[in-house]
């Protein structure tokens, strides 16, 4: 179990930090990158290649030179699709981007001269290998990484302080009441649901289609139920977001301190062949501080141009701007991120294939990105974290229940997430965190 | 005829054809310093597309400009806001999901937090630029009644409150000429009085206008000087008065 939330925590923060990159891009900038994955695939390889040659240096020293030299390469990368794409209207961007990232995967494939090609890349040197920290190394670490959970903490209580600013004590108190009681009759429900179709599964002399029908008849009633039930109560209860605030605090703070123990225990118990407790460890502090970075520049007068170029470029034209270099910036700057992603994606997977950059995985971060809304950083940690937890848990509990093979299994789950994306964009389509005024908003 | 000394905008020759269209035909203009300088013409008559020319959102087939002593026909759109020379659109364009705050606040010349690098490097610089481009916006917003929208998002604004905010944003560049498309267009009475106001004030502190306008009595109240254009070309220019009078433009204009 331990091993598998570390693992989890790796790939959320990958998936975080690439999903940034994007956010960067198409958020705040408006630019559509649908071939965000090149420049992922390129800081991996280049990180991965370079630190496999012999070179006179601590590896201490030389891997994280690597990833720099690495992301660099994937800036340079949004450099060369920013210049090839002046003159195309934004829509082509998309076009051109995706044809890049194939392209990129396609030149790993065949350059086996340099990459190995679909033989993959596998034994390079990973960061903290053989590694044996002291007792003292081991309480430090825990310390700094104790120290970023508790700065995140103390980020959503600043966040819900100003959500219960002017609610009285006694609505916020009725609509958390009213808000836990819907969610946890509606997690024992869904419970029961996936209990229940496990015993059907089991049982002999029921066929696939009649358990399929079973399960779906069940969830269909769940949910037409419980929108009917939001619909009844939502009027009744005009500070019920202040009260969903509250629940899903405490709900992210009991969820966060369960996945901490875990964590706080594989770097307690850290020893030279706890690679991935390293990684993790890397991983945690690498996306804390680009976090805090790109949240420094998108509230800054430099955020503040690259929204007014995704609101209207001839605006910003106008008003002096150089419209052309913070576009180019900005897909530097995204591409950047999504190259140490890159890199700390090829770490996690320890053998580097091009099939590891299919375009499916750009789509991983725009759904992400779209999941926690964009042009919100906050939103794309939420949406990483959303996805590899649905991610992890429906690899185990869909198998249990659903009367599918596999191979089949895997579509279908892609096809769940296809379908949450739709509902959300039904019910919210400006994403989980994102701000429902600004949809309303003509131009 | 035009005193060259103080001239602040002199566009020469001026050409531009889209296909067989020609939409401006070696139309010239010029706008005197501190002056408020008029551009009326039937629809069509290539007014739009002449902003368009001297702000080089649209490059020129052929002809000059000439800006506070500078040919600028080279230079790109943001070179010559840059250079002081701000235009407004016709529609007016707000950036909506950015507050009204944040409009202002973006039209800042010469911002050091536009820098990335002093965004993470230099905070206290930024932070404190910024502070006092807030207090000058606040001040502009004051002065055209927006004071109270300052928080709200821009896309929130009435069609005659976002043309408030583009002139407003125009001044926070600091320019020395702002090129203002059809100004008083869809704006009540009682706002266009106050919108004319402002620009003859902000005329006094020094600043020059170029409008277009099809609202006469703006025309007369404002301008100096007013340039006719019809059909891509010039028509006839001279003071309000001396235009209304003339037969060619009674002509263009009611098409006798």
């Amino acid at each position: 179990m331990e091993g598998y939330i570390v693992s989890l925590i790796i790939f959320t923060t990958i998936f975080a930090l690439f999903g940034l990159g994007l956010n960067l891009q198409w958020g705040f900038t408006g630019l559509i990158n649908f071939g965000h994955v090149a420049f992922m695939a390129v800081g991996g390889y280049v990180t991965v290649l370079l630190s496999d040659l012999d070179v006179p240096l601590p590896l201490l020293i030389w891997l994280p030179l690597c990833v720099l030299i690495g992301s660099i390469f994937a800036a340079l990368l949004g450099l060369l699709i920013g210049l090839s794409t002046v003159r195309l209207r934004e829509d082509y961007l998309a076009i051109v981007t995706i044809g890049v990232s194939e392209m990129v995967r396609l030149v790993a494939l065949n350059e086996e001269w340099l990459t190995r090609g679909a033989f993959g890349v596998q034994g390079f040197p990973l960061p903290l290998q053989g590694f044996a920290p002291t007792l003292l190394t081991r309480i430090g670490m825990l310390a700094i990484f104790t120290g970023v959970v508790a700065l995140g903490y103390w980020q959503l209580w600043k966040w819900l302080r100003q959500r219960l600013k002017g609610v009285s004590r006694q609505a916020i108190i009725r609509s958390s009441l009213a808000v836990s009681g819907y969610l946890g009759s509606l997690g024992l429900l869904l419970y029961g649901t996936v209990v229940g179709a496990r015993q059907l599964k089991l049982a002999e002399g029921i066929s696939a289609w009649l358990v399929g029908l079973i399960l779906l008849g069940a969830l269909v009633a769940i949910v037409s139920l419980y929108t009917w039930l939001a619909r009844q109560t939502i009027p009744r209860l005009p500070d019920w977001s202040a009260g969903l605030s509250l629940v899903s605090c405490l709900l992210s703070l009991a969820v966060g301190l369960w996945i901490y123990q875990f964590a706080a225990h594989a770097i307690y118990t850290y020893s030279r062949t706890s690679i991935k407790t390293g990684l993790m460890f890397i991983s945690v502090l690498v996306v804390a501080l680009i976090f805090w970075g790109l949240q420094k520049l998108v509230r800054s007068p430099w955020g503040r141009v690259l929204k007014a170029i995704r609101e209207d470029e001839e605006v910003a034209k106008a008003l002096g701007k150089n419209v052309f270099w913070y576009k180019l910036q900005a897909l530097m700057l995204g591409g950047l991120v999504a190259g140490v992603a890159g890199a700390l994606y090829a770490w996690q997977l320890t053998t580097v294939y091009p099939d590891n950059f299919q375009p499916l995985v750009t789509f991983n971060a725009w759904t992400i990105v779209v999941l926690g809304g964009a042009g919100n950083n906050v939103g794309t940690l939420l949406g990483a974290a959303i996805f590899w937890a649905y991610q992890t848990t429906t690899r185990f509990i869909l198998a249990d229940i659903v009367p599918l093979d596999d191979a089949r299994l895997g579509a279908f789950r892609v096809m769940i997430i296809g379908l949450l994306l739709m509902v959300l964009m039904v019910w919210r389509p400006q994403g989980i965190l994102g701000k429902k005024e600004e949809l309303t908003l003509g131009r | 005829m035009v005193d060259n000394s103080h001239s602040l905008l002199s566009a020469k020759n001026l050409y531009k054809s889209f296909g067989g269209i020609k939409a401006v035909d070696n139309a010239s203009i010029e706008v005197t310093q501190g002056s408020i300088t008029g551009l009326i013409g039937p629809n069509g008559a290539g007014k739009t597309t002449l902003f368009n020319l001297l702000s080089n959102f649209i490059h020129p087939d052929s002809g000059e400009v000439i800006f506070d002593g500078e040919p600028i026909q080279q230079l790109q759109p943001h070179q010559i806001a840059q250079q002081g020379m701000v235009r407004t659109f016709q529609v007016a364009r707000v950036l909506s999901r950015l507050s009204v705050m944040e409009n202002m606040l973006l039209a800042t010349q010469h911002q050091s937090g536009e820098n990335f690098w002093n965004v993470w490097f230099r905070p206290g610089q930024v932070l404190q630029e910024e502070r006092s481009q807030r207090e000058r916006a606040s001040e502009i917003l004051e002065s055209v009644g927006l004071a109270h929208m300052a928080q709200e998002y821009a896309g929130a604004l009435s069609g005659g409150q976002r043309k408030l905010l583009e002139i407003a944003r125009a001044l926070m560049v600091k320019p020395k000429l702002i090129l203002l498309d059809e100004p008083a267009a869809g704006v009540n009475p009682t706002l266009i009085n106050k919108i004319c106001e402002h620009i003859v004030q902000w005329n006094r502190e020094g600043l020059s206008f170029l409008v277009i306008e099809h609202n006469m009595d703006v025309i007369m109240s404002l301008c100096d000087r007013v340039w006719v254009l019809a059909e891509g070309r010039n028509l006839a220019s001279g003071t309000p008065t001396e235009v209304q009078k003339n037969t060619q433009v009674l002509e263009a204009y009611l098409g006798q």
